[in-house]
């Protein structure tokens, strides 16, 4: 008997140790019916296989909580996941993590379902104690998490009520347009490993890049396999992963992402072209010239997705600045304040070439912030006027300006305009748009001189010393939505580029946008915020508080066996479907 | 005399190549700034005889060349000898560019239309990129000789310091020379730019380049010279001409210096070519003359890009003149060398 209880045992033994071993790969092959899993509409692929895509800079973290560089992010998003998330193809709002959610009638509360029995990258099970505690984190001023800012309303964060193992309830100060969208990118954190560190205030000190991967988990499609520092970051397929395809099978069904580091853009093209990377995104214009010379050699395939929400502009420095440090800027806003000079500069800008020379015809002209891209908001109705010297001229003359005989331009009081435009030459197509505004504007009588700074140097002068008087600059929102964007247009905002010492507004027509902006946050009715915000593009690309001059085309690229790619204008271009790419049979075997 | 000859042969053939250099403005056929935005990076301009009848002409002429994109949105460029224009030769032509050594309003040759001769293509922005390169030879060539002459007049007034009053002198000044020769130039050049204003007309540029090049390499020909002195000083006319009572200041002069000169000569057909090179650098880095003058070594900033690399092959031309220029300074340095030694050997 005893004899038969030691086999017993031993048998128990055997077969739990199996149920360890095995379970992650028997809960990788289908979902279980207990799960609440997410099915995806697209093609079924092919399990298995690795895929190869490129950072040009080592992630600086794995922690969701304080990563801000995008490379850090870019890994981040394959990690973890969010509780309703930004579709980038569709730029509506998708079912995560919260299987749905209702809002009140007055749009203050969401009530948010979570999905059952699904689990984290480590096997632990996921329940509403885990988005309690990632808000409660996101939320807590000491943590200084990114993120605060954006669960902000109205300068108030939003307030997170448990109402259920699966259920969760957020509370808004104000009503807030889209608010569902907030959610996109608050990746939700394991309380099961955070919880201690948060406890001891150092939840910003854990994960960084020589973390065990075995301390790392996430609700995302993969999970950290191995990071050698300066060469590459491998993740594996999470195997518990919440989405599954229309016949059934868990997603995702790449094996493996391995994100090789590569310094330039230049070099990515090169390994690109040599086979050594398989997909690749945010290529410039140029390059994706060269590539297509021979795509068909190479078996792969070039995708231009037209222009997405990023715009390059320039823009005059009209802070505040000190007459005794920067007497000679402080001269020269007399002329960048006046509406018109910055409207005659941008009629002389020559935008159609500046497509034509800087991005080989992959770029569209923008006259306000709002680029084709963002078909949801794009006000078709703003004025495109073509380039005129003519008016430019006028438009100049009517403030007082005027040419000498030797054609320079001289202001009322006879000082030539001469300025200089900050470039950062790295950014290659960046730095050939400045030389060419430059060559414009010497049509006009203006002396500009460029002058080539580190990215940093220009964000420092920017951005804190105010020590400029001209800059070229691109933003690009996450969001086809403006509520973002509220910090860039509103007085005060962070990222008021051209005017951040600037309390209050300063001309009526920054009141107007001031305004427009605040109250839209509050409308519910998509109509009311649409005209609200098709009137903000109006006053932008009116007044020119900065110039608009062109939406380079998103350029994308992957090997012809990548299954499932469906690059997006917006978010992760290549990489945001990653839980759906797949090797079509015949390659996936060669990897 | 073989020795002789490569002297001169190397003396020659630089000179040569500085001629259409220094007359830029007659040499170079068009304004090195102007943009021609309907020819982007096109490739050098093809010189026909036969108009597309076949027939023949004595005049050669060029095609209008057109910008255009094919049926995948590429773009793709093509000739259109349905406009040509006749190449000339002395075509009068009054360019705008104001930053010239010598002017000249006509030119060694160029079109007689509206259509261009672009011998060499153009760059991304339609500029004629033969005229960039003897335009940008002013920039490059002429920061190699100022920076050189910069160096050279302090290594000069150092080195003859420190070898003739010797003692604590010769430690601070050698020491010092020490410290200039461990700068890192690149990092000086970020520093000094930094604490400037932004407003750096072109040539303030041009000037601030060859005052950092030139003060950061005196040290090398200092000690040279510095070993010159402590040797030509303890010699018997020079202890002489001091028992005599001549003053330190004659005695460096007319005894002293003269024995210097070779190496100065020698250390200068070496510094060319080098502080050539170090514009070059800066240039390609974006810290030398900036937009829209041109220099070798911005031009050479566009070989950056991979696709110029794969399809603009014209790009090269700037880094094709350096080879020869190089060659012939060392060439010529290395003459000058051999010479100051038989000089040396017979004394």
């Amino acid at each position: 008997m005893r004899f038969q209880s030691k086999r017993g045992c031993i048998w128990i033994w055997i077969f739990s140790s199996w149920l360890t071993l095995a379970a992650p790969s028997l809960a990788a092959q289908t979902a279980e019916a207990h799960e609440d899993v997410l099915t995806t509409a697209g093609d079924v692929g092919q399990r298995g296989g690795h895929l190869v895509v490129s950072l040009h800079s080592d992630p600086k973290t794995l922690n969701p909580v304080n990563a801000v560089d995008s490379y850090s992010k870019q890994t981040i998003g394959l990690l973890f996941a969010d509780l309703i998330h930004i579709n980038p193809y569709t730029e509506h709002s998708d079912a995560a993590l919260a299987k749905s959610w209702k809002t009140s009638s007055d749009g203050k509360h969401y009530t948010l379902e979570l999905r059952r029995g699904i689990r984290f990258s480590d096997g632990y099970p996921f329940n509403a104690e885990d988005v309690m505690f990632s808000f409660k984190v996101y939320l807590d001023e000491k943590v200084h998490s990114p993120q605060r800012d954006l669960l902000e309303v109205q300068g108030k964060p939003i307030q997170v009520r448990k109402l259920g193992p699966y259920r969760v309830e957020f509370d808004l100060p104000e009503p807030y347009a889209a608010a569902e969208r907030l959610f996109d990118s608050v990746r939700i954190l394991p309380r099961h490993l955070l919880q201690p560190a948060y406890e001891e205030g150092k939840i910003s000190q854990v994960w960084g890049m020589g973390t065990h991967p075995s301390e790392v988990a996430g609700l995302g499609p993969f999970r950290l396999k191995q990071y050698v520092p300066g060469q590459q970051i491998v993740l594996e397929r999470n195997p518990y992963y919440w989405k599954a395809d229309s016949s059934g099978n868990r997603l995702p069904y790449l094996d493996e992402i391995a994100f090789l580091i590569v310094p330039t853009e230049d070099a990515e093209v090169i390994r690109f072209e040599a086979g050594d990377i398989d997909v690749i995104s945010r290529i410039g214009a140029d390059n994706y010239e060269a590539l297509a010379r021979d795509r068909h050699a190479a078996a792969y395939q070039l995708q231009d997705l037209g222009p997405g929400l990023e715009y390059d502009f320039l823009f005059f420095n009209l802070n505040s600045v000190d007459p005794q440090k920067a007497p000679e800027i402080q001269r020269k806003q007399a002329w960048f304040r006046k509406p018109e000079f910055r409207q005659a500069v941008s009629a002389a800008i020559d935008r159609d070439a500046i497509v034509r020379l800087v991005y080989q015809r992959r770029a569209t002209p923008v006259w306000d912030q709002v680029t084709p891209g963002n078909k949801m908001w794009l006000n078709a109705a703003v004025p495109h006027p073509p380039r005129s010297l003519d008016r430019a001229t006028g438009l100049l003359r009517s403030v007082g300006f005027c040419r000498r005989p030797d054609g320079v331009l001289v202001d009322a009081r006879g000082q030539p305009v001469a300025f200089s435009i900050l470039t950062n030459p790295s950014n290659v197509q960046r730095t050939k748009m400045a030389t060419l505004i430059q060559d414009d504007l010497s049509q006009l009588g203006m002396q500009v001189h460029l002058v080539p700074l580190e990215f940093q140097a220009v964000m420092a002068r920017v951005f804190d010393s105010y020590d400029y008087e001209a800059a070229v600059l691109g933003l690009v929102s996450g969001d086809a939505d403006p509520n973002p964007e509220i910090n860039v247009w509103t007085t005060g905002g962070g990222t008021h580029l051209w005017a951040l010492t600037d309390k209050e507004p300063t001309t009526d027509w920054q009141t107007e946008i001031d305004h427009l902006m605040r109250t839209q946050t509050a409308m519910l009715n998509h109509q009311e915020r649409k005209r609200a915000y098709d009137r903000v593009q109006e006053l932008v690309a009116q007044f020119d508080p900065v110039i608009c001059v062109v939406s380079p085309h998103v350029l994308v690229g992957a090997k012809n066996a990548v299954g499932g790619f469906k690059p997006a204008v917006m978010g992760d271009y290549v990489l945001w479907n990653a839980d759906q790419l797949f090797w079509r049979p015949n390659v996936a075997a060669s990897r | 005399m073989i020795r002789n000859k490569k002297l001169w042969v190397s003396a020659g053939a630089l000179v040569l190549f500085q001629v259409p250099v220094v007359g830029a403005s007659f040499f170079a056929p068009y304004d090195p700034a102007a943009q021609n935005r309907d020819v982007p990076s096109s490739p050098p301009t093809s010189v026909h005889f036969a108009d597309w009848r076949g027939r023949f002409h004595l005049r050669p002429f060029v095609c209008r060349w057109v910008g255009d994109t094919n049926s995948s949105g590429f773009p793709s460029s093509h000739e259109d000898c349905s406009k040509t224009s006749s190449l000339r030769f002395f075509v009068h032509n009054q360019t705008a560019y104001n930053r010239q050594v010598l002017k000249s309003s006509r030119h060694l040759f160029g079109t007689d239309g509206t259509e261009k001769l672009f011998l060499l293509g153009t760059d991304e922005y339609g500029r004629d990129q033969f005229s960039r390169l003897l335009y940008g030879g002013q920039t490059s060539l002429g920061a190699g000789f100022l920076a050189t002459g910069l160096s050279l007049g302090l290594g000069l007034v150092f080195g003859c310091i420190a070898g003739y009053l010797g003692s604590w002198v010769d430690d601070v000044v050698m020491r010092t020379a020490e410290l200039f020769m461990a700068l890192p130039w690149i990092y000086l050049l970020f520093m000094v730019r930094a604490f400037l204003p932004l407003n750096l007309e072109a040539r303030q540029a041009f000037l601030l380049l060859i005052g950092v090049i030139g003060i950061t390499g005196w040290a090398r020909p200092s000690r040279l010279i510095r070993g010159v002195v402590l040797s030509v000083k303890e010699r018997a006319y020079v202890l002489a001409a001091r028992g005599f009572g001549v003053s330190h200041v004659s005695l460096i002069r007319r005894h002293i210096l003269p024995e210097a000169y070779s190496v100065v000569l020698t250390q200068s057909a070496l510094l060319i070519p080098q502080y050539i090179l170090a514009e070059v650098t800066f240039s390609f880095l974006g810290l030398g003359v900036g937009e829209p003058q041109p220099s070798w070594g911005n031009m050479l900033a566009n070989l950056q890009s991979y696709y110029v690399l794969k399809a603009h092959w014209w790009m090269f031309s700037p880094g094709l003149v350096l080879l020869p220029v190089f060659f012939l300074f060392y060439s010529l340095a290395d003459s000058l060398q051999r010479r100051v030694q038989i000089i040396d050997l017979v004394n």
